[in-house]
């Protein structure tokens, strides 16, 4: 299992055992189910703990890819300001679906995201989080398909969308170009680093990926030279023929070395750089949910302002309509009051997750790059262990 | 069977001519060389129109010693790039300036004839007294002064070719001449002729391209590296080294004095002319002892080429046997092993070709890789407002130290296996002349099959007249005559013959003689391919 960061497990306030709290997770024994085109991957989840939320020491169920997908989306609702791990991506083509390689890389990434989420001492502490290792399939489903598309969005929502649409055309139409944003210089300057630092790890991610290939490659041509010289020995006469041919044997033996070295290349550095990359996408989800919270609490601000200006202009007049005019400002201030908290709950999550998620992706990244170094290192000796062994050999050939 | 024989289009001759490092020039043991000397050209013993041999003695002393200088000029450094995708067999210059920064090898062994050559190459022990050495340099454009076909200039390059040597037939120990690439095709199709059944090195190709091209830098670059990697080949033979051919190509200053090859329309053309003669009766019809000595395609007598053509075709296609064929067993099995041996060659080389374009592509992407981690690197340290990330970045820096590093070891590597790999090519590339010099075989064989059918259906023909004569009257004198005729053709054609079942025998016993040294020089140069590859891949990382 992956070494990654995890901070401790927070301390439950109502934990009454003398035992340290403790909330294991494993994602393991992935299983294809079903025929066909409705086939799909299930896998064991198995949840080990003593938290007093939780029913029992230990629990198992069974979860498909798309159920973490429903966790993620809840968290992703609930928990803003807060970078949800990312989870690995949905896969596009078929064919690599049902191989053992894309299984496992799945089964890891996912393993990680459960136990990233179970590790925050926020995230940890979410009901969705209790629903997902502990319900029943049936339940599971259940909430699953409830979720699906646009009718996640609760009505609310959907009043959010419509307003968000409506003000931003609204604002073309009265000549603000741009949406209103935040003019904090420390903010823009930690947006365009994020911008920035996508677009290196993905290059540098390409990079790694194409490395793994050549691995695959390199390990090819050796095996194809490795045969093609045998069979150029086989025409030549004793001693020839024989150093030839340890040759061959050699190069082939090497040819074996290279695509497992491939493999650990992309499973201990290539995916790590994928996994950096996702993550920084789940930050650009929050910056965008900041985007959102803040224009909201703007535009009940204006909106506020505009009511205030009416208000004042009804209790002048005495008109009978002040009384509920007054309701309607009570009721708008609590919205503000309650869009400005929502934001800066946002900015003060971002700031310490910002933290957490620097010092967690230098240790990821630490962690994976000495993979890099010791794979790197180990097929260097071998390669060169195999020639050097073969040396001796030669020279005996062309002395006899 | 009009063409000339070793104009076949052969996809590897021009791939070997462009890659080989291996510098070498051996001058082999001088025991061999001196059974060889009764094998010369037998041009020079049946006919005298052949050199007009006047040797300058007066050497020219070149304006730089070429052989001193490393032969890639500076600009070609620029072809590294880490982009470039092209083929890497086919630019040498980019890995000469390999060679020159990666020096991961210790040569093992102390006698070194040139400064460049492999550790591993079969070089002669230093002491060892014979040695010719060559080196072609110094590409200039010259200008044809108008000929009356071509109205205007016509540009082409000279090479300066300067030699160093000590065989006694130079007369001068160092020398030089300006010769262009059509003199060198003529020295080729000269020894091709004269040294029938021997392994002649194959020459550089000629290259079919616009005059642009031609004069472009770096087209100059390889074919004067083609060029004196054949001309050191042909030093290295043992027999063709003595050659006059030879010999008048690097020492004759001014025109090549070698006739040049006529190109085949005319040789067509003089032979259409001569055909409806030999028919009538007006040209000798039959094949002259000097001319049974030299093979029938590529020369102008169409009516011995249609006869041999006959009998080649009664070889394989009649009721009967031809009265003498090749029984030697051992060359039947060796020709055999030999076309075997072709094609695996052929596949490992290719395969050889991959692997190096592996190892290219392995250490392109790692340099990339490298570049990628370094630019992020110095991001994160520029935009550090934590110090996880400071910490970060030093950890990618130590990454791409490492990628880099990786990506020069493969470069490095590349450059070494690339040298060893070439001596497939090389050998791939001899396997031609292999193919020409049996084949040499062959059309002597089938000459002496001709005149021996020939010389049957004459002596049949002779019996004949003899008999009927017999039964006429006043045919006497007519008869007789035309019986002398018989008799003059019969005895010319039994000289020939027996000029061409000498001269077979002595092409089958060059061919002996030639197939035995390809066998040795072969095994030794494999071996110390096989350990010149072996060591590299290991010393490289070592040194890492």
């Amino acid at each position: 299992m992956q070494q990654r960061s995890f901070s401790g497990v927070s301390q439950s306030p109502r934990s009454p055992s003398k035992q340290p709290p403790y909330l294991a997770v494993s994602v393991t024994d992935p299983a294809k189910m079903g025929n066909g085109v409705q086939a799909y991957i299930s896998y064991k989840v198995i949840t080990k703990t003593n938290l007093p939320e939780y029913q029992g020491l230990e629990k198992i169920v069974i979860r498909r890819y798309s159920d973490f997908v429903w966790l993620r989306d809840r968290l992703f609702e609930k928990y803003k300001g807060i970078f949800i791990p990312p989870l690995p991506e949905k896969s596009t083509v078929e064919k690599f679906r049902f191989t053992a390689e894309f299984i496992e890389m799945r089964r890891q990434a996912l393993d990680i995201f459960v136990n990233r989420i179970a590790s925050h001492h926020e995230l940890q502490q979410s009901e969705d989080l209790r629903i997902f290792l502990q319900a029943d399939e049936q339940t599971m489903e259940r909430a699953r398909s409830q979720e699906t598309g646009i009718f996640k969005k609760k009505p609310a929502d959907l009043m959010q969308i419509f307003k968000d649409v409506q003000s931003r055309v609204s604002d073309v139409v009265l000549g603000k170009e741009k949406p209103v944003e935040e003019s904090n210089p420390d903010y823009e300057k930690l947006k365009r680093y994020v911008f920035e630092l996508e677009d290196h790890l993905a290059e540098a991610q390409k990079h790694a990926y194409r490395l793994v290939k050549r691995h695959r490659e390199l390990g090819q041509s050796l095996s194809d030279f490795g045969r093609a010289v045998k069979l150029l020995g086989a025409c030549e006469g004793e001693a020839l023929g024989k150093a030839f041919s340890e040759l061959g044997t050699k190069s082939e033996m090497l040819s074996f070395k290279l695509p497992k070295e491939a493999q650990h290349l992309l499973m201990n550095f290539e995916e790590p750089l994928k996994d950096y990359v996702r993550a920084v996408h789940s930050v650009k989800g929050t910056i965008a949910e900041r985007a959102a919270a803040f224009r909201q609490h703007c535009e009940l601000a204006e909106t506020i302002k505009m009511k205030e200006i009416d208000l004042n202009k009804l209790r002048l007049t005495r008109s009978e309509r002040t009384a509920d005019a007054e309701h309607e400002y009570e009721e708008l201030k609590a919205d503000g009051e309650e869009a400005r908290r929502r934001f800066e709950t946002i900015v003060r999550l971002m700031n310490e997750e910002m933290v957490r998620f620097q010092e967690e992706k230098t240790l990821d990244m630490g962690h994976a790059f000495h993979e890099f170094a010791k794979g790197q290192s180990r097929l260097a000796n071998a390669i060169a262990d195999a020639w050097r062994s073969l040396l001796p050999k030669l020279e005996a050939c062309s002395s006899s | 069977m009009m063409g000339s024989e070793n104009q076949e289009a052969h996809p590897h001759a021009s791939r070997e001519e462009m890659q080989s490092l291996i510098l070498d020039d051996t001058s082999s043991s001088s025991s061999t060389s001196k059974s060889f000397s009764s094998y010369r050209s037998a041009m020079t013993t049946l006919s005298e129109s052949h050199h007009p041999l006047s040797l300058p003695i007066a050497t020219s002393p070149a304006e730089s010693d070429p052989l001193l200088s490393p032969p890639p000029p500076p600009q070609h450094r620029h072809l590294q790039s880490p982009k470039s995708t092209s083929n890497p067999n086919m630019q040498p210059p980019l890995y000469f300036a390999d060679v020159g920064e990666v020096n991961g090898i210790e040569s093992p062994s102390p006698s070194q004839s040139l400064e460049k050559s492999s550790p591993f190459s079969r070089s002669s022990s230093s002491s060892s007294s014979e040695y010719i050495k060559i080196a072609v340099s110094n590409p200039q454009k010259e200008v044809q002064s108008s000929n009356k076909i071509v109205p205007g200039g016509n540009t082409y390059v000279t090479y300066l070719i300067t030699t160093k040597t000590n065989l006694p037939d130079f007369g001068a120990s160092e020398f030089s001449v300006r010769r262009r690439f059509k003199d060198v095709v003529t020295l080729s199709d000269r020894l091709v002729e004269a040294y029938r059944g021997f392994l002649i090195p194959p020459r550089p190709d000629k290259n079919v391209v616009e005059s642009q091209v031609m004069q472009k830098q770096e087209f100059v670059e390889q074919r004067r590296f083609a060029l004196e990697k054949y001309l050191r080949r042909l030093a290295d033979h043992p027999v063709i080294r003595k050659s006059d051919e030879l010999r008048v190509f690097l020492q004759v200053q001014g025109r090549l004095p070698l006739a040049a090859s006529a190109d085949v329309a005319s040789r067509v053309i003089d032979g259409a002319v001569k055909l409806p003669r030999q028919l009538f009766g007006d040209a000798p019809s039959t094949i002259g002892p000097q001319d049974a000595v030299q093979p029938a395609k590529g020369g102008r007598d169409l009516l011995r080429m249609f006869k041999e053509l006959k009998q080649y075709v009664a070889n394989d296609w009649g009721g009967s046997r031809p009265l003498v064929d090749e029984e030697d067993k051992g060359f039947l099995e060796k020709k055999e092993r030999l076309r075997d041996l072709e094609q695996q060659l052929s596949n490992a080389s290719q395969q050889a070709e991959s692997l190096v374009k592996a190892q290219q592509d392995m250490g392109e992407t790692m340099g990339e890789l490298g570049l990628a981690f370094l630019k992020l690197t110095k991001f994160e340290n520029e935009e550090a407002v934590l110090n996880a990330q400071r910490i970060r970045a030093a950890d990618m820096k130590n990454v791409a130290t490492a990628a880099v590093k990786a990506s020069r070891y493969y470069r490095g590597l590349n450059a070494q296996t690339v040298s060893h790999l070439d001596t497939l090519h090389e050998y791939l590339g001899l396997m031609l002349s292999v193919h020409t010099a049996f084949s040499d075989r062959a059309s002597a064989l089938l000459t002496v099959q001709t005149l021996l059918s020939e010389l049957s259906s004459l002596n049949s023909r002779a019996e004949k007249l003899e008999t009927s004569s017999s039964k006429r009257f006043g045919g006497n004198k007519s008869r007789f005559r035309k019986v002398e005729e018989l008799q003059e053709a019969i005895r010319v054609t039994e000289d020939a013959k027996n000029c061409a079942a000498q001269e077979y025998e002595r092409i089958k016993e060059n061919n002996r003689i030639e197939i035995e040294r390809l066998d040795a020089e072969r095994k030794a140069d494999f071996l110390n391919m096989l350990k010149g590859f072996v060591t590299n891949q290991f010393n490289v990382i070592c040194h890492d």
